[in-house]
């Protein structure tokens, strides 16, 4: 159990910069892209034309003929050499292999790999690659997929549905059967992503005397070694993943696996060093970073008052071609299945879909935010149905403060919150309702948007075995490794790749708080793997709970060592000893000043007590609160911490034109404890674009005849820039949680989970008055001045 | 082909494929890696370095294009080894960044626009930086940033 640190707080919680960014404003992050090795050689892939063909035939002899290429590889060959990737749902027959084997699945799947002295020559390499291919039938929609007769993505498994769980939580037959009032709905979420500037990079070298491979790659994953040996048939200690390598951004979807292991393998068999940095169109077509494309069909139950009682909810999820651990983004919003609403009972149907699509990966929010704009788009038509206000809605059916912890009908147990505090919090900061009116009385569209949801954080596998019973993993854990050096400095260690988090700012706070010296005195480093120990990666929303937990549990096992080491040499008990910024207390007014302890500990063993080791060093491994348990009865603890948000947004748009401007946007936002706040600021706002960019921009749209993507560069897949972001508002609430060192929650993944929801809802508030109602993200220009001038709905 | 470009305070004779651009230049022949590259279509404005003062996308351009201008990339504008100009600095105090990778392009792009207007309304910024794409911080830290570096040079005598 954790013993919580209670504030006042000396640095946690503070304005303090941000360590890493002295780094980056001066050009000096170490970006993948930036290594540059002896002998390094380049690739660039052939790309399939076709979203489904087999492979008759490659001729690579032009190319390979093509002065500096030094290999083509093609699918068979790799395979041949290696082990499948990973599948994270329990579909054996869905095979995948970094190059396509056989047949393409999607257009843009690499089917060869060229590699060459530069990557210039790679890429007129690639052209001379003549593959000859016999086209096949191809399913673009994920419902048509799961229909009789669809072309099968993998006929090997008989079926394109990959996931197919359905769970039934309290007695939602019942409910629906008693409830005077009912609604149902369908709502679409878009193929978006979070698309990071940097691509993907990654580069391998091979030392064949010491047997090791050397990964420096731009990367946010999960037990990534370990899935790179095995792919590659390697003992584990025979990857060395080089962490210390600066992420440019990635927001969930830098897994690149297949991207390593191929490069991984070509290191090897090539003995040179190996590069692979993916141009932009190569990204959007063949990075397989793409996010979740859903459609949920929803039913809710209620009464006049507007309360909820019972929903179904059924989510079919069009994964793409393969499935990796994307089905998983179905299981994670069971954790906060509700959202912040006390419904009893509640059915949920999950179907994770193949297509010949790009594969969809880990997004932001891991199938949160897509979960979140379903169930408020349907408090918004409870309240609608009834006349109500969206507000008053809302917190009628607010689980109370008063009623934490909470347990949900699908297990998990939320820690902390105060619902009701922040809407009111936040909706007094103005009246977006009356502005509305002003707005619409200028002839405009203009619309209030409204969403309040949870974001689940702390982050742990539960959904791997609630979704897969043949997967047990329910272990999940973060470390940190503290080392005080023979002249008294501190460095602390973390064991992951960092990509934009301020994760060495985080350490270095929460060592310093324990440890009551200046974190600007503590180094924070990011030692390869094979000098680390075991981490989960920056996912979940977990690093302030999870380093942050790690980093104080080692800071409190190196302070009790120096609490031991000061009462052997005083002579006095460790209880009656004081600490003090690094020095030591005896009542009678000796002390021991740090660099004392630190002489003690690694250089006068006799003053140290007997049978204590030398030198001054400490670790944790921090298990993630509340988790470890397999699922019973299909319920599971989820994510232990529950961060709250109230988006309340206030948009207007020309009537002809309709391209929506945010006017206003309030959020009020609580994560517990903050301990960076520019860092949770900084999120927050970030997530809030992404969400702007979700709902309003971004689709990796298909041609649906010939199943090409038409949104492959940024002219056609849109990023919101400074014009569509507004000046954002925020109101801060803190309702600790009761599960973490110093009561804080997640904010990597703020702002995001809601914004979508709210701006959907503040563009059909706007069309209401037309008889207009869209719902399917994104909603673009195009569409809604379209539905505006026919006066349809969507 | 040969030629010579005009970097940082500095000549540099370099011997580049024709077809190279600057941004390939300046990275993997000079060693410039602070100047990166996003999409290399000349929208996210990563690749920005400075042309003659005035912003540009060195993946747009040629190598050969730029012989004979003055080119100043994120490396030319720190001051001294460890030290950060004001407009760094500022976006160090507001936290104008996360993950990095698109800030030398906006550091350079607010350098350039303070020169250009020392006193910038928040419009002028948002429409300066508008050519630079930010994925994580949906731009507010970044608006800051410049909002503070403006207060400061204004009360200062260096730029």
């Amino acid at each position: 159990m954790t013993v919580q640190l209670q504030p006042p707080f000396r640095y946690v919680g503070h304005k303090r910069r941000v360590r890493e960014d002295r780094r980056f404003v001066a050009g000096g992050g170490h970006y993948a892209a930036d290594l540059v090795l002896p002998g390094m050689l380049h690739c660039a892939p052939v790309q399939s034309e076709h979203p489904c063909a087999r492979i008759v035939a490659i001729d690579a002899s032009a190319a390979l003929a093509l002065p500096g290429v030094h290999a083509v590889l093609t699918g068979a060959e790799l395979a041949a050499a290696t082990e499948p990737l990973m599948n994270g749902a329990n579909t054996p027959l869905v095979v995948r292999y970094p190059l396509a084997v056989g047949q393409v699945r999607y257009a843009g799947e690499w089917v060869a790999m060229v590699v060459a002295e530069s990557r210039a020559i790679a890429e007129d390499a690639r052209e001379l690659v003549r593959v000859e291919y016999e086209t096949l039938p191809f399913v673009l929609d994920g419902e048509a997929a799961m229909a009789p007769g669809a072309p099968l993505v993998h006929p090997p498994h008989g079926s394109n549905v990959l996931l197919d769980r359905h769970f039934v939580w309290g007695p939602v037959a019942e409910q629906f059967a008693a409830a005077p009032r009912k609604l149902s709905y369908r709502v679409r979420w878009g193929r978006s992503s979070t698309v990071p500037l940097e691509t993907f990079a990654v580069t391998a070298r091979w030392e064949p005397t010491d047997a090791v491979l050397d990964v420096w790659a731009s990367i946010q994953m999960p037990k990534f070694p370990d899935q790179i040996a095995r792919s590659l048939r390697l003992p584990g200690n025979a990857v060395r993943v080089h962490y210390d390598v600066d992420v440019g951004g990635s927001y969930g979807v830098k897994r690149g696996i297949k991207h390593a292991v191929l490069v991984g393998h070509l290191a090897r068999a090539l003995n040179r060093p190996v590069r692979l940095v993916e141009d932009r169109l190569e990204n959007m077509t063949g990075g397989d970073m793409q996010g979740p494309e859903r459609v949920f069909d929803v039913e809710l139950a209620f009464d006049d008052s507007g309360r909820v009682q019972a929903m179904k909810m059924r989510a079919l999820d069009n994964v793409g071609a393969y499935a990796g651990r994307s089905p998983f983004q179905l299981g994670k919003p069971i954790g906060a299945i509700v959202g912040p609403y006390a419904i009893a009972a509640v059915e949920y149907h999950a179907l994770a879909v193949a297509s010949n699509k790009t594969p969809q990966e880990a997004v932001r929010g891991f199938g949160q935010a897509p979960t979140n704009y379903a169930l408020e788009t349907g408090i918004d038509k409870v309240a609608a149905v009834l006349g109500l206000d969206r507000l008053e809605v809302r917190r009628r059916n607010f689980i109370r403060a008063d009623q934490f912890p909470y347990l949900i009908p699908s297990g998990t147990t939320y820690d902390s919150g105060n619902y009701h505090g922040l809407l009111d919090k936040t909706v007094a900061v103005a009246d977006l309702f009356a502005e509305r009116d002003a707005l619409r009385a200028q002839g405009l569209l203009a619309g209030v948007g409204i969403a309040s949801c949870l974001e689940p954080s702390g982050g742990n596998s539960s959904f791997e075995p609630l979704l897969n019973p043949a997967n047990r993993t329910t272990t999940w854990m973060e470390s940190c490794r503290i080392h005080v050096d023979g002249l008294g400095g501190i460095t602390a260690a973390m064991h992951t790749t960092t990509s934009g988090q301020a994760h060495e700012t985080l350490v270095s706070v929460a060592v310093a708080e324990v440890l009551e010296i200046p974190p600007e005195r503590i180094r924070v480093i990011r030692p390869d793997s094979l000098a680390s120990l075991p981490s989960n990666s920056p996912v979940g929303s977990r690093m302030a709970i999870m380093l942050g937990g790690a980093a104080v549990r080692a800071a409190q096992k190196l302070r009790h060592q120096l609490m031991q080491i000061a009462a052997h040499d005083l002579g006095v008990p460790l209880l009656h000893l004081r600490y003090s910024e690094g020095d030591i207390h005896a009542p009678d007014g000796r002390k021991l000043s740090w660099l004392e302890l630190v002489l003690i500990a690694h250089r006068e063993y006799f003053r140290l007590p007997e049978g204590m080791e030398p030198g001054l060093s400490a670790s944790s491994i921090y298990m993630v609160p509340t988790g470890g348990q397999l699922p019973l009865d299909d319920k599971v603890q989820m994510y232990p911490c529950h961060s709250f948000e109230f988006h309340y947004v206030l948009l207007a748009m020309d009537p002809v034109l309709c391209r929506p401007e945010i006017r206003r946007y309030i959020i009020g936002h609580d994560c517990g404890q903050v301990i960076s706040p520019d860092v949770v600021k900084g999120m927050t706002l970030g997530g809030i674009a992404h969400g702007i960019g979700a709902a309003l921009l971004e689709e990796f749209s298909v041609d649906a005849q010939t199943g090409q993507p038409t949104a492959a560069s940024f002219m056609d897949y849109l990023l919101p820039s400074a014009h569509e972001v507004p000046r954002v508002e925020i109101v801060h609430q803190v309702t600790r949680s009761p599960l973490t060192v110093f009561g804080q929650k997640g904010s990597g993944e703020s702002g995001y989970l809601g914004s979508p929801a709210a701006i959907a809802g503040a563009v059909n508030d706007a069309l209401a008055p037309r008889g207009v109602r869209v719902d399917q993200l994104p909603m673009r220009p195009a569409l809604l001045s379209d539905l505006v001038a026919e006066g349809t709905s969507a | 082909m040969q030629l010579t470009l005009h970097v940082n305070g500095a000549d540099h004779a370099i011997d580049v494929d024709d077809r190279t651009s600057l941004l390939d230049a300046l990275r993997d022949t000079l060693g410039l890696k602070g100047t990166h590259a996003g999409c290399e279509h000349g929208v996210c404005g990563t690749c920005t370095v400075l042309l003659n003062g005035e912003p540009v996308r060195s993946c747009l351009m040629l190598a050969a294009q730029a012989e004979g201008e003055v080119v100043t990339t994120i490396e030319g504008v720190t001051p001294a080894p460890g030290e950060l100009s004001v407009v760094q600095d500022s976006f160090v105090e507001t936290h104008g960044m996360q993950c990095g990778y698109c800030t030398p392009g906006m550091v350079l792009t607010a350098h350039a626009l303070l020169r250009a207007n020392p006193a910038p309304s928040r419009a002028e910024i948002v429409e300066a930086i508008s050519g630079n794409l930010c994925r994580c911080t949906g731009y507010g830290q970044i608006v800051e940033a410049i909002e503070l570096a403006a207060q400061r040079l204004a009360r200062s005598n260096t730029p």
